[in-house]
Protein backbone atom coordinates (compact mmCIF):
# COMPACT_ATOMS: atom_id res chain seq x y z
CA UNK A 1 0.00 0.00 0.00
CA UNK A 2 2.89 2.49 1.08
CA UNK A 3 5.02 1.09 -2.04
CA UNK A 4 2.40 1.88 -4.43
CA UNK A 5 1.22 5.41 -2.96
CA UNK A 6 4.81 6.30 -3.19
CA UNK A 7 5.19 5.45 -6.63
CA UNK A 8 1.84 7.37 -7.58
CA UNK A 9 3.49 10.01 -6.42
CA UNK A 10 6.69 9.97 -8.02
CA UNK A 11 4.73 9.42 -11.57
CA UNK A 12 3.03 12.63 -10.64
CA UNK A 13 5.84 14.74 -9.89
CA UNK A 14 7.43 12.95 -13.39
CA UNK A 15 4.45 14.28 -15.39
CA UNK A 16 5.39 18.02 -13.75
CA UNK A 17 8.84 17.57 -14.54
CA UNK A 18 7.81 16.47 -18.42
CA UNK A 19 5.07 19.24 -18.73
CA UNK A 20 7.86 22.02 -17.58
CA UNK A 21 10.18 20.50 -20.04
CA UNK A 22 7.59 20.99 -22.98
CA UNK A 23 6.92 24.39 -22.31
CA UNK A 24 10.85 25.24 -21.50
CA UNK A 25 12.24 27.26 -24.73
CA UNK A 26 15.45 25.36 -26.00
CA UNK A 27 18.68 26.97 -26.02
CA UNK A 28 22.41 26.49 -26.38
CA UNK A 29 22.52 25.33 -22.72
CA UNK A 30 19.71 22.76 -23.19
CA UNK A 31 20.50 19.12 -24.71
CA UNK A 32 17.25 17.72 -22.54
CA UNK A 33 15.14 17.35 -25.30
CA UNK A 34 15.98 15.00 -27.60
CA UNK A 35 15.31 15.75 -30.99
CA UNK A 36 16.69 19.44 -30.86
CA UNK A 37 19.73 20.74 -32.61
CA UNK A 38 21.11 23.73 -31.92
CA UNK A 39 23.11 25.93 -34.51
CA UNK A 40 25.24 28.34 -32.45
CA UNK A 41 28.52 29.90 -33.12
CA UNK A 42 28.91 28.07 -36.28
CA UNK A 43 28.37 24.32 -34.52
CA UNK A 44 26.04 21.96 -34.37
CA UNK A 45 24.74 20.87 -31.09
CA UNK A 46 24.76 18.09 -29.91
CA UNK A 47 26.34 15.96 -32.73
CA UNK A 48 26.08 13.08 -33.48
CA UNK A 49 22.63 12.76 -32.14
CA UNK A 50 20.56 9.89 -31.53
CA UNK A 51 17.20 9.57 -31.81
CA UNK A 52 14.49 6.85 -32.49
CA UNK A 53 12.65 5.98 -35.84
CA UNK A 54 9.74 7.88 -36.24
CA UNK A 55 11.50 10.64 -34.75
CA UNK A 56 11.02 14.84 -35.57
CA UNK A 57 14.40 16.35 -35.25
CA UNK A 58 14.12 20.43 -35.40
CA UNK A 59 17.30 22.27 -36.09
CA UNK A 60 16.99 26.21 -34.55
CA UNK A 61 19.51 28.58 -36.06
CA UNK A 62 20.30 31.05 -33.36
CA UNK A 63 23.41 32.79 -34.75
CA UNK A 64 23.52 36.31 -36.36
CA UNK A 65 24.43 34.54 -39.78
CA UNK A 66 22.41 31.86 -41.42
CA UNK A 67 22.80 28.36 -41.75
CA UNK A 68 21.58 25.34 -43.92
CA UNK A 69 21.13 21.55 -42.87
CA UNK A 70 21.43 19.48 -45.98
CA UNK A 71 21.88 15.94 -46.05
CA UNK A 72 24.91 14.59 -47.88
CA UNK A 73 22.68 12.55 -49.71
CA UNK A 74 20.11 14.84 -50.25
CA UNK A 75 17.31 13.18 -48.26
CA UNK A 76 16.72 16.75 -46.45
CA UNK A 77 17.83 20.42 -47.15
CA UNK A 78 16.73 23.10 -45.29
CA UNK A 79 17.18 26.19 -46.62
CA UNK A 80 19.03 29.07 -45.49
CA UNK A 81 17.41 29.53 -41.62
CA UNK A 82 17.84 32.67 -40.63
CA UNK A 83 18.08 33.89 -36.68
CA UNK A 84 15.47 32.24 -34.64
CA UNK A 85 14.41 30.25 -37.53
CA UNK A 86 14.15 26.24 -37.79
CA UNK A 87 13.89 23.51 -39.85
CA UNK A 88 12.38 19.79 -39.30
CA UNK A 89 12.93 16.69 -41.04
CA UNK A 90 11.38 13.34 -39.75
CA UNK A 91 13.71 10.58 -39.57
CA UNK A 92 11.54 7.40 -40.65
CA UNK A 93 13.98 4.60 -41.47
CA UNK A 94 17.21 3.49 -39.24
CA UNK A 95 20.56 4.54 -40.25
CA UNK A 96 23.20 7.40 -39.99
CA UNK A 97 22.82 10.56 -41.73
CA UNK A 98 25.58 13.34 -42.23
CA UNK A 99 24.57 16.64 -43.17
CA UNK A 100 26.85 19.99 -43.70
CA UNK A 101 25.71 23.67 -43.73
CA UNK A 102 26.32 24.59 -47.19
CA UNK A 103 27.10 28.19 -46.16
CA UNK A 104 30.18 27.00 -43.95
CA UNK A 105 30.47 23.68 -45.14
CA UNK A 106 33.12 22.90 -42.37
CA UNK A 107 30.39 23.11 -40.36
CA UNK A 108 29.12 19.07 -40.21
CA UNK A 109 26.43 16.95 -38.01
CA UNK A 110 25.40 13.56 -37.96
CA UNK A 111 22.01 12.23 -36.40
CA UNK A 112 22.00 8.36 -35.30
CA UNK A 113 18.25 6.61 -35.86
CA UNK A 114 17.93 3.76 -34.29
CA UNK B 1 50.57 40.62 -31.38
CA UNK B 2 47.27 42.00 -30.76
CA UNK B 3 43.99 41.08 -33.22
CA UNK B 4 44.16 45.27 -33.28
CA UNK B 5 47.53 45.02 -34.27
CA UNK B 6 47.40 42.20 -36.54
CA UNK B 7 44.10 43.84 -38.74
CA UNK B 8 45.86 47.87 -38.48
CA UNK B 9 49.17 46.08 -39.86
CA UNK B 10 47.48 44.15 -42.58
CA UNK B 11 45.71 47.06 -43.52
CA UNK B 12 48.81 49.02 -43.56
CA UNK B 13 50.09 46.66 -45.96
CA UNK B 14 47.26 46.54 -48.63
CA UNK B 15 47.42 50.24 -48.23
CA UNK B 16 50.40 50.38 -50.49
CA UNK B 17 48.02 48.38 -53.10
CA UNK B 18 44.77 49.34 -52.62
CA UNK B 19 42.71 51.77 -50.26
CA UNK B 20 39.97 51.00 -48.65
CA UNK B 21 36.16 51.62 -49.99
CA UNK B 22 32.41 50.87 -51.14
CA UNK B 23 33.94 49.06 -54.01
CA UNK B 24 36.59 48.49 -56.11
CA UNK B 25 37.89 50.26 -59.15
CA UNK B 26 40.92 48.14 -61.44
CA UNK B 27 42.66 50.05 -63.99
CA UNK B 28 45.23 48.34 -66.34
CA UNK B 29 48.88 49.52 -65.68
CA UNK B 30 51.89 47.62 -67.04
CA UNK B 31 50.48 44.95 -67.31
CA UNK B 32 48.89 44.54 -64.07
CA UNK B 33 44.75 45.23 -62.92
CA UNK B 34 45.41 47.03 -59.89
CA UNK B 35 42.78 48.08 -56.96
CA UNK B 36 41.76 51.33 -55.84
CA UNK B 37 39.30 51.68 -53.30
CA UNK B 38 36.29 53.78 -53.98
CA UNK B 39 35.71 57.01 -52.10
CA UNK B 40 40.21 57.55 -52.68
CA UNK B 41 39.05 56.79 -56.21
CA UNK B 42 37.10 59.82 -56.57
CA UNK B 43 40.36 61.87 -55.00
CA UNK B 44 42.48 60.05 -57.09
CA UNK B 45 40.67 60.46 -60.38
CA UNK B 46 41.25 64.04 -59.72
CA UNK B 47 45.30 64.20 -59.22
CA UNK B 48 47.98 64.25 -61.51
CA UNK B 49 48.49 60.35 -61.18
CA UNK B 50 44.61 59.75 -61.77
CA UNK B 51 44.86 60.86 -65.32
CA UNK B 52 46.83 58.41 -66.31
CA UNK B 53 45.10 55.86 -64.96
CA UNK B 54 42.71 55.53 -68.11
CA UNK B 55 39.29 54.42 -68.56
CA UNK B 56 37.94 52.39 -65.98
CA UNK B 57 37.12 49.25 -67.58
CA UNK B 58 34.20 47.97 -64.57
CA UNK B 59 33.54 48.19 -61.37
CA UNK B 60 33.33 45.01 -59.02
CA UNK B 61 30.73 45.11 -56.68
CA UNK B 62 30.47 42.49 -53.88
CA UNK B 63 28.56 40.82 -51.06
CA UNK B 64 25.35 42.89 -51.30
CA UNK B 65 23.22 40.59 -49.09
CA UNK B 66 20.20 42.19 -50.14
CA UNK B 67 17.57 41.12 -46.73
CA UNK B 68 20.10 41.05 -43.94
CA UNK B 69 18.88 43.57 -41.50
CA UNK B 70 20.72 42.61 -38.05
CA UNK B 71 22.89 44.63 -35.87
CA UNK B 72 25.45 45.00 -37.96
CA UNK B 73 24.26 47.16 -40.96
CA UNK B 74 20.28 47.54 -40.47
CA UNK B 75 19.93 49.35 -43.51
CA UNK B 76 22.06 46.80 -46.92
CA UNK B 77 19.70 48.85 -49.33
CA UNK B 78 20.65 52.02 -48.03
CA UNK B 79 24.28 51.27 -48.24
CA UNK B 80 23.71 49.74 -51.65
CA UNK B 81 22.27 53.15 -53.10
CA UNK B 82 25.22 55.02 -51.47
CA UNK B 83 27.66 52.45 -53.48
CA UNK B 84 25.35 52.75 -56.58
CA UNK B 85 26.01 56.86 -56.48
CA UNK B 86 29.40 56.47 -56.12
CA UNK B 87 29.87 54.48 -59.33
CA UNK B 88 27.34 56.72 -61.12
CA UNK B 89 29.16 59.52 -59.64
CA UNK B 90 32.66 58.53 -61.41
CA UNK B 91 33.81 61.37 -63.65
CA UNK B 92 34.06 58.53 -66.49
CA UNK B 93 31.60 55.63 -66.27
CA UNK B 94 32.80 52.13 -65.99
CA UNK B 95 31.38 49.95 -69.16
CA UNK B 96 30.58 47.02 -67.26
CA UNK B 97 29.81 46.40 -63.56
CA UNK B 98 31.33 42.54 -62.19
CA UNK B 99 29.05 41.08 -58.88
CA UNK B 100 31.18 38.68 -57.49
CA UNK B 101 28.04 37.23 -55.20
CA UNK B 102 26.05 37.19 -52.67
CA UNK B 103 23.67 39.20 -53.93
CA UNK B 104 20.95 38.42 -51.54
CA UNK B 105 21.35 36.81 -47.87
CA UNK B 106 18.65 34.17 -47.85
CA UNK B 107 18.49 33.49 -51.40
CA UNK B 108 14.32 34.84 -51.29
CA UNK B 109 12.56 36.04 -54.49
CA UNK B 110 11.49 39.20 -52.27
CA UNK B 111 15.44 39.66 -51.75
CA UNK B 112 16.28 39.35 -55.46
CA UNK B 113 13.51 41.26 -56.67
CA UNK B 114 14.49 44.07 -54.22
CA UNK B 115 18.36 43.87 -55.38
CA UNK B 116 17.25 44.08 -59.10
CA UNK B 117 15.23 47.47 -58.82
CA UNK B 118 18.26 48.41 -56.70
CA UNK B 119 21.11 47.87 -59.60
CA UNK B 120 18.43 49.19 -61.96
CA UNK B 121 19.22 52.75 -61.08
CA UNK B 122 23.40 51.91 -62.23
CA UNK B 123 24.11 54.16 -65.64
CA UNK B 124 26.15 51.07 -66.39
CA UNK B 125 23.54 49.03 -67.31
CA UNK B 126 26.00 46.04 -68.17
CA UNK B 127 26.28 43.76 -65.37
CA UNK B 128 27.61 40.38 -64.96
CA UNK B 129 27.48 38.23 -62.56
CA UNK B 130 28.36 34.98 -60.28
CA UNK B 131 26.61 33.33 -57.27
CA UNK B 132 27.68 33.09 -53.55
CA UNK B 133 26.54 30.60 -51.67
CA UNK B 134 23.49 33.12 -49.98
CA UNK B 135 21.92 32.64 -53.50
CA UNK B 136 21.86 28.88 -53.79
CA UNK B 137 20.33 27.99 -50.22
CA UNK B 138 16.64 27.88 -51.75
CA UNK B 139 15.74 24.40 -51.82
CA UNK B 140 15.70 24.01 -55.67
CA UNK B 141 18.57 26.37 -56.44
CA UNK B 142 16.70 28.46 -59.30
CA UNK B 143 15.64 32.04 -58.08
CA UNK B 144 19.27 32.76 -59.08
CA UNK B 145 19.55 31.17 -62.25
CA UNK B 146 15.92 32.44 -63.26
CA UNK B 147 17.44 35.68 -62.93
CA UNK B 148 21.11 35.26 -63.95
CA UNK B 149 21.50 31.95 -65.22
CA UNK B 150 20.91 33.28 -68.98
CA UNK B 151 24.47 34.35 -69.56
CA UNK B 152 25.62 30.63 -68.54
CA UNK B 153 22.86 28.81 -69.88
CA UNK B 154 21.89 28.15 -66.23
CA UNK B 155 25.46 26.30 -65.25
CA UNK B 156 26.77 29.66 -63.55
CA UNK B 157 30.32 29.70 -65.78
CA UNK B 158 31.03 31.29 -69.30
CA UNK B 159 33.21 34.04 -70.88
CA UNK B 160 33.35 37.03 -72.59
CA UNK B 161 35.61 39.68 -74.21
CA UNK B 162 35.66 43.30 -73.60
CA UNK B 163 37.85 45.89 -74.76
CA UNK B 164 40.75 43.31 -75.63
CA UNK B 165 40.41 41.78 -71.96
CA UNK B 166 39.02 38.18 -71.61
CA UNK B 167 36.69 37.54 -68.44
CA UNK B 168 35.72 34.16 -67.55
CA UNK B 169 33.25 33.96 -64.60
CA UNK B 170 33.26 30.75 -62.28
CA UNK B 171 30.80 29.06 -60.05
CA UNK B 172 32.28 27.79 -56.98
CA UNK B 173 29.56 27.19 -54.20
CA UNK B 174 27.82 24.74 -55.25
CA UNK B 175 30.39 21.21 -54.80
CA UNK B 176 31.00 22.07 -51.28
CA UNK B 177 32.58 18.95 -49.82
CA UNK B 178 31.21 18.72 -46.08
CA UNK B 179 34.12 20.11 -44.12
CA UNK B 180 36.47 21.43 -46.83
CA UNK B 181 36.37 24.45 -49.32
CA UNK B 182 34.82 25.78 -52.47
CA UNK B 183 34.96 23.29 -55.42
CA UNK B 184 35.08 23.87 -59.28
CA UNK B 185 34.61 20.81 -60.43
CA UNK B 186 36.16 18.82 -63.22
CA UNK B 187 33.87 19.74 -65.37
CA UNK B 188 33.71 23.72 -64.98
CA UNK B 189 37.87 23.08 -65.05
CA UNK B 190 37.83 21.06 -68.16
CA UNK B 191 35.17 23.87 -69.94
CA UNK B 192 38.08 27.03 -68.73
CA UNK B 193 40.35 24.53 -70.61
CA UNK B 194 38.69 24.36 -74.08
CA UNK B 195 37.83 28.53 -73.88
CA UNK B 196 41.68 29.18 -73.06
CA UNK B 197 42.95 26.88 -75.63
CA UNK B 198 44.75 28.76 -78.03
CA UNK B 199 44.29 32.46 -76.70
CA UNK B 200 47.48 34.24 -76.93
CA UNK B 201 49.21 34.45 -73.70
CA UNK B 202 49.48 38.53 -73.97
CA UNK B 203 45.65 38.73 -74.26
CA UNK B 204 44.77 40.15 -70.34
CA UNK B 205 42.72 38.12 -68.59
CA UNK B 206 40.17 38.81 -65.49
CA UNK B 207 38.81 35.50 -63.24
CA UNK B 208 36.11 36.08 -61.12
CA UNK B 209 33.74 33.81 -58.71
CA UNK B 210 32.82 34.43 -55.30
CA UNK B 211 34.84 32.55 -52.74
CA UNK B 212 38.85 32.79 -52.76
CA UNK B 213 40.07 31.33 -55.98
CA UNK B 214 43.49 31.13 -52.98
CA UNK B 215 43.41 29.36 -49.68
CA UNK B 216 43.42 33.17 -47.07
CA UNK B 217 42.06 30.65 -44.30
CA UNK B 218 41.07 26.94 -45.00
CA UNK B 219 39.30 26.67 -41.24
CA UNK B 220 36.25 29.56 -42.83
CA UNK B 221 36.66 28.11 -45.84
CA UNK B 222 38.11 30.96 -47.58
CA UNK B 223 39.83 29.19 -50.26
CA UNK B 224 38.73 27.09 -53.57
CA UNK B 225 40.16 22.98 -52.87
CA UNK B 226 40.62 22.26 -56.74
CA UNK B 227 42.27 25.83 -57.52
CA UNK B 228 45.39 25.34 -58.22
CA UNK B 229 43.74 23.26 -61.23
CA UNK B 230 42.35 26.52 -62.65
CA UNK B 231 45.80 28.54 -61.90
CA UNK B 232 47.90 25.98 -63.78
CA UNK B 233 46.05 26.65 -66.86
CA UNK B 234 46.76 30.47 -66.18
CA UNK B 235 50.32 30.84 -65.33
CA UNK B 236 51.15 30.89 -69.18
CA UNK B 237 48.84 34.22 -69.57
CA UNK B 238 51.36 37.63 -69.23
CA UNK B 239 48.49 39.53 -66.99
CA UNK B 240 46.02 37.25 -65.04
CA UNK B 241 43.61 39.39 -62.77
CA UNK B 242 41.44 37.14 -59.75
CA UNK B 243 38.64 39.16 -58.50
CA UNK B 244 36.65 37.34 -55.16
CA UNK B 245 34.41 38.55 -52.58
CA UNK B 246 33.10 36.12 -50.03
CA UNK B 247 35.19 37.37 -46.68
CA UNK B 248 33.62 41.49 -46.85
CA UNK B 249 37.84 42.57 -46.59
CA UNK B 250 40.35 43.72 -48.96
CA UNK B 251 43.04 41.13 -49.03
CA UNK B 252 45.51 40.89 -51.88
CA UNK B 253 48.39 38.98 -53.10
CA UNK B 254 50.70 39.33 -56.46
CA UNK B 255 52.22 36.29 -57.72
CA UNK B 256 54.38 36.80 -60.71
CA UNK B 257 51.40 37.61 -63.24
CA UNK B 258 48.85 37.01 -61.07
CA UNK B 259 47.11 39.57 -59.02
CA UNK B 260 44.57 38.28 -56.64
CA UNK B 261 42.39 40.80 -54.84
CA UNK B 262 38.74 40.30 -52.76
CA UNK B 263 36.64 43.11 -52.48
CA UNK B 264 34.83 44.52 -49.59
CA UNK B 265 31.17 43.96 -49.10
CA UNK B 266 28.91 46.75 -49.85
CA UNK B 267 26.36 45.25 -46.66
CA UNK B 268 28.49 44.36 -43.35
CA UNK B 269 32.29 43.33 -42.51
CA UNK B 270 33.58 40.65 -41.82
CA UNK B 271 36.13 39.67 -38.96
CA UNK B 272 39.60 39.01 -40.19
CA UNK B 273 40.45 35.50 -40.71
CA UNK B 274 40.49 33.36 -37.20
CA UNK B 275 39.14 36.53 -34.99
CA UNK B 276 35.86 34.98 -33.23
CA UNK B 277 34.01 31.63 -33.48
CA UNK B 278 33.31 32.30 -37.53
CA UNK B 279 33.11 34.27 -40.26
CA UNK B 280 29.62 36.28 -39.43
CA UNK B 281 28.34 39.91 -39.61
CA UNK B 282 31.04 42.29 -37.51
CA UNK B 283 29.54 44.77 -35.62
CA UNK B 284 31.27 48.10 -35.89
CA UNK B 285 30.65 51.73 -35.06
CA UNK B 286 28.18 53.11 -36.68
CA UNK B 287 30.22 56.01 -37.88
CA UNK B 288 32.83 53.40 -38.96
CA UNK B 289 30.77 51.19 -40.99
CA UNK B 290 30.97 52.76 -44.02
CA UNK B 291 34.66 53.05 -44.07
CA UNK B 292 34.65 49.55 -44.03
CA UNK B 293 32.23 48.79 -47.65
CA UNK B 294 33.12 49.71 -50.61
CA UNK B 295 33.70 48.86 -54.07
CA UNK B 296 36.82 48.05 -56.67
CA UNK B 297 37.15 49.74 -60.12
CA UNK B 298 39.24 48.74 -62.99
CA UNK B 299 40.97 50.91 -65.76
CA UNK B 300 42.88 50.21 -68.52
CA UNK B 301 46.07 52.10 -68.20
CA UNK B 302 48.19 50.76 -71.11
CA UNK B 303 46.50 49.33 -73.19
CA UNK B 304 46.65 46.34 -73.97
CA UNK B 305 49.30 45.36 -71.54
CA UNK B 306 48.27 46.97 -68.23
CA UNK B 307 44.93 46.70 -65.39
CA UNK B 308 45.04 48.76 -62.59
CA UNK B 309 42.87 48.23 -59.86
CA UNK B 310 41.44 50.67 -57.42
CA UNK B 311 39.50 50.52 -54.12
CA UNK B 312 37.24 52.84 -53.10
CA UNK B 313 35.03 53.06 -49.23
CA UNK B 314 31.83 54.29 -48.85
CA UNK B 315 33.26 57.13 -46.53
Amino acid sequence: MNIRRTQMVLTAVGMVILAAMEVHVPSAADTADPTKIVVKDFMFSPTPLTVKAGSTVTWTNMDDEPHTAVSDTGLFKSGGMDTNESFSFKFDKPGTYHYTCTIHPRMVGTIVVQ
Amino acid sequence: MSDDQLRISRRNALKCMAYGGAGTLFALSGGVLTPIDLAMAREYDESKEGKTLGKPLFVQISDTHIGFNKEANPDVAGTLTQTIDIVNGMPVLPALIIHTGDITHLSKPAEFDQAQQLFSRLRTTEMHTVPGEHDTTDATVTEYFNRFGKASNNKGYYSFDHAGVHFIALINVLQFKPGGLGTLGSEQLAWVAADLKGRSASTPVVVFAHMPLWTIYEPWGWGTGDADQLMSQLRRFGSVTVLNGHIHQIVQKVEGNMTFHTARSTSYPQPVAGVGSGPGPLKVPADQLASMLGITSVSVVKHPSALSLNDTALA
